[in-house]
């Protein structure tokens, strides 16, 4: 009986830890796609957490000098929108959702996405692109922003995600 | 809610550290909570993001998001993160005295 307990209480102990890493993997290249997981990066490294954010296929899109400037809401194919598919059609539909979304997030010192992943970075944060997404889309170092810290494998990934807590956006 | 003395003075603080009146706040209790998380000695840097989190909690309501405090606090981020290595806002704000900052940014 005693041992019994003792053994509840040791995993009680062990549940009650605090998270020390996480690992974020980005795979979409929307606003919203990409926004939750720099929110958390982010919020994790406020808390002393440890944080990494792995882009891979269209989640590049974040960090690619080219196209990071241009992520914007999807207006099709996003019921969260409410707005009938055949007027998130019409061209710049896209572009107005953004803009609008970009000044409800400024206003609440939410900072665009290139800013976001400078502030990741230097609060500590690895920013990482994954290698197969980035040979499929025929890129090199050069295509991302200078906060990159490195192009890994899948196994790389792994490796230093030892540990730490594995979230998939 | 704990209690810490200061200087022979009772100071409230709740759960986590944080004060619960921040009138009660003396640069003493600063120096306090700093090395009980870890900051052995309070720089002019640390003083400068301290007070600046306080200033601004005090003025607004409401203490400045961590993106605030990189772009306005003349403490750069990765330089916040050096001084107050578990997290520059929670901690300044806990060592400034006012409660904790409960923005997701």
């Amino acid at each position: 009986m005693t041992q019994l307990l003792e053994e509840i209480e040791r995993r009680q102990e062990v549940a009650a830890e605090p998270l020390q890493k996480v690992c974020i993997i980005v795979s979409k290249g929307s606003l919203e796609g990409i926004y939750p997981a720099l929110i958390m990066a982010n919020g994790a490294r406020m808390d002393g957490i440890d944080a990494d954010l792995f882009f891979t296929f269209f989640g590049l899109d974040a960090i690619r000098k080219d196209r990071q400037a241009k992520i914007k809401v999807a207006t099709v194919g996003n019921p969260g929108m409410h707005l009938p598919t055949l007027i998130g059609v019409i061209p710049g539909m896209s572009w107005l959702a953004t803009k609008m979304m970009g000044g409800q997030m400024e206003k609440l010192d939410i900072p665009p996405i290139g800013e976001f992943i400078e502030l990741i970075h230097d609060s500590g944060g690895g920013i990482y692109a994954c290698h197969a997404s980035v040979e499929m889309f025929d890129l090199g170092e050069d295509d991302f922003v200078p906060q990159l810290d490195g192009i890994l494998t899948v196994g790389e990934f792994y490796e230093r995600s030892a540990g730490a807590q594995i979230i998939f956006t | 809610m704990t209690t810490i003395e200061v200087a022979g003075v009772p100071v409230e603080r709740d759960s986590e550290g944080f004060l619960l009146h921040t009138g009660q706040w003396t640069s003493q209790i600063a120096t306090d909570i700093a090395s009980e998380n870890g900051i052995p000695e309070l720089t002019p840097r640390h003083w400068q993001v301290v007070e600046f989190m306080r200033e601004r909690y005090l003025a607004t309501g409401t203490a400045p998001s961590i993106r605030s405090l990189g772009k306005e606090s003349g403490v750069p981020i990765k330089e916040l993160y050096q001084l107050f290595p578990k997290g520059p806002a929670k901690l300044a704000a806990k060592i400034g005295g006012i409660p904790k900052p409960r923005g997701c940014i």
